[in-house]
């Protein structure tokens, strides 16, 4: 016999016969209580506070992340700085925060001279949708940032 | 809370590629549901985290373990016939039994009668090893289980328990994977349910997993006490499963979400 | 030492930038997590620090924090000067290494 969900009645039933078994993405991960989480705030003073009073610009750094995460604690990150990577104009690092994770951090990539290309790609933990940064430190002294929105469903019935 | 959660996520669904077949007939791997970034960590070796565990198989192949002194290579050498099409033909009928074996079971069938050593566990990192490598080396080739002679009871009962609802939610099988593939659950998109690509590296787990582990997740989840790891239930499930999936290609280890 | 995977060309041209893989099992206990049974909290334990040396210098670095994924991925690029060693190290909280090296043939 089929039988074809009626969204409303599933959300009905999940919420009376789901509702122990810990669905929802927060509490999975052992949040404790009055945890505060990151905000924007948090991501500009993790960012003033690496590169000072320097002035970051747009451009020259592009951010690639998928528009909506298939799981919020695997989503791949792709960071590129257009540069000439010589050694008299280089990308000296790439930082990356996340303004809704519970630390603002997520990582800091070094390049040299002798990297040739200023691309990194990882896959980063996300706990809910939000915006990532990127900020790259040039050897010239300037700075560009870039900022995204990733969204994260949370749940389901995965099993 | 608030409504289910329907917009596209940009998924790429393919037919096949160059070696792979993602469709065949009206049966689609849980590849062509995956999004184009989770499809990008199954395709590169380096970035599936499961290959690891392909690596210690291929080393857990050539050691010598028991009382017998033997290795699997000391019988079974790594370019055989039985390794190539392993992962297209399990679980088999075993005559001596009387029943259905599980790739799981033959290794530990082997591993006692042959090399006198201990049985691996279920769900160890050696058995997942064991079975991931297996399975691997028949990547790429059509699903193709035998359903005829001695198994056809044991498909049935396969067929039947997928049928069968089960648990406080009153859900089988095929409410989800056969009534319902394609459409959402919450946030989850559900697929056809099919088992080429395990034992799978699942986000939600972080690590590679069986099927009877997923088996016994499903079951949980629709509040139904679960079966056991090797249980005949599931043994016959899995060969079931292996049918609905023929003609796709082994993916394992796969990635999904 | 936890288990790495490395993938590199075989061999490049003097110059060339080429682009290297890895990846490391690691579960990056973030220390957020609560142990359901016992309710106690587990303690963080990541890789926080990984670096790439080539033909004598650090050629890429960088530092890790618990947002990074379980299993971590890391893919950069590199200009090959000459043949030589590459040499990769992840470190971990606590002061733990994992090494690996591959041969860069450049002609």
């Amino acid at each position: 016999m089929s039988v074809q969900f009626n969204t409303q009645n599933i959300l009905r039933r999940d919420v009376l016969a789901l509702a122990g078994t810990g669905v929802v993405a927060v509490s999975s991960i052992g949040l404790f209580a009055g945890d505060a989480m990151a905000d924007p705030a948090a991501v500009a003073k993790a960012i003033k506070d690496r590169i000072g009073g320097k002035k970051s610009m747009a451009g020259n750094i592009t951010l690639e992340l998928p528009q909506i995460a298939e799981n919020g604690n695997t989503v791949p990150i792709a960071v590129e700085v257009e540069s000439p990577m010589s050694s008299s104009d280089y990308v000296k690092a790439v930082h990356i925060y996340a303004e809704g994770n519970p630390a603002p951090d997520v990582a800091t990539f070094r390049f040299t001279p002798d990297s040739g290309r200023a691309r990194v790609s990882t896959r980063m933990r996300m706990i809910k949708s939000q915006n990532i940064v990127a900020v790259a430190e040039m050897s010239n002294g300037k700075v560009h940032m870039v900022k995204n929105a990733v969204k994260v469903t949370i749940g389901g019935c995965g099993g | 809370m608030g409504a289910v959660v329907v917009g596209l996520s940009g998924f790429a669904s393919i037919a096949s590629s160059a070696e792979m077949t993602y469709k065949v007939g009206d049966r689609s791997s849980g590849y062509t549901y995956a999004t184009k970034e989770t499809q990008g960590i199954q395709d590169d070796d380096i970035a599936n985290p499961a290959y690891v565990y392909v690596d210690d198989g291929e080393a857990l192949w050539s050691k010598v373990d028991g009382k017998a002194g033997k290795s699997c290579a000391s019988c079974h050498a790594v370019d055989s016939a039985m390794l190539s099409d392993v992962g297209t033909r399990y679980p088999v009928y075993n005559a001596k039994l009387g029943k259905l074996q599980s790739l799981e079971q033959k290794i530990n069938q082997e591993r006692e009668e042959k090399m006198g050593a201990k049985p691996y566990k279920w769900e160890s990192g050696s058995m997942l090893a064991m079975t991931i490598y297996m399975r691997n080396q028949s990547k790429g080739k059509p699903m193709n289980v035998s359903i005829d002679g001695p198994v056809i009871p044991f498909f049935e009962a396969g067929k039947k328990f997928y049928d069968q609802k089960r648990g406080q939610l009153d859900m089988s099988c095929a409410n989800c994977h056969v009534d319902n593939a394609g459409n959402r659950i919450r946030a989850n998109l559900l697929t056809e349910g099919q088992s080429n690509g395990f034992p799978t590296y699942r986000l939600k787990w972080q690590k590679p997993g069986s099927i009877h582990r997923r088996f016994r997740g499903c079951n949980k989840q629709v509040r139904a006490t679960p079966y056991g790891y090797g249980s005949d239930e599931y043994v016959n499930l899995e060969l079931y499963l292996a049918w609905r999936g023929r003609g796709l290609s082994v993916e394992t280890p796969a990635v999904r979400n | 030492m936890a288990k790495a995977r490395v993938k590199a060309p075989k061999s490049v041209k003097k110059g060339e930038v080429f682009e290297v893989k890895t990846l490391i099992s690691h579960k990056m206990e973030t220390g957020l997590r609560k142990n359901k049974k016992t309710g106690k909290k587990i303690p963080r334990k990541i890789i926080n620090k990984f670096s790439v040396t080539y033909g004598g210098k650090e050629v890429f670095g960088s530092d890790w924090h618990p947002a990074v994924s379980a299993n971590p991925y890391v893919s950069f690029f590199v200009k090959a000067s000459a043949s030589g060693p590459m040499k990769f190290q992840w470190t971990e909280d606590g002061g733990a290494v994992t090494e690996k090296t591959v041969n860069i043939k450049v002609t």
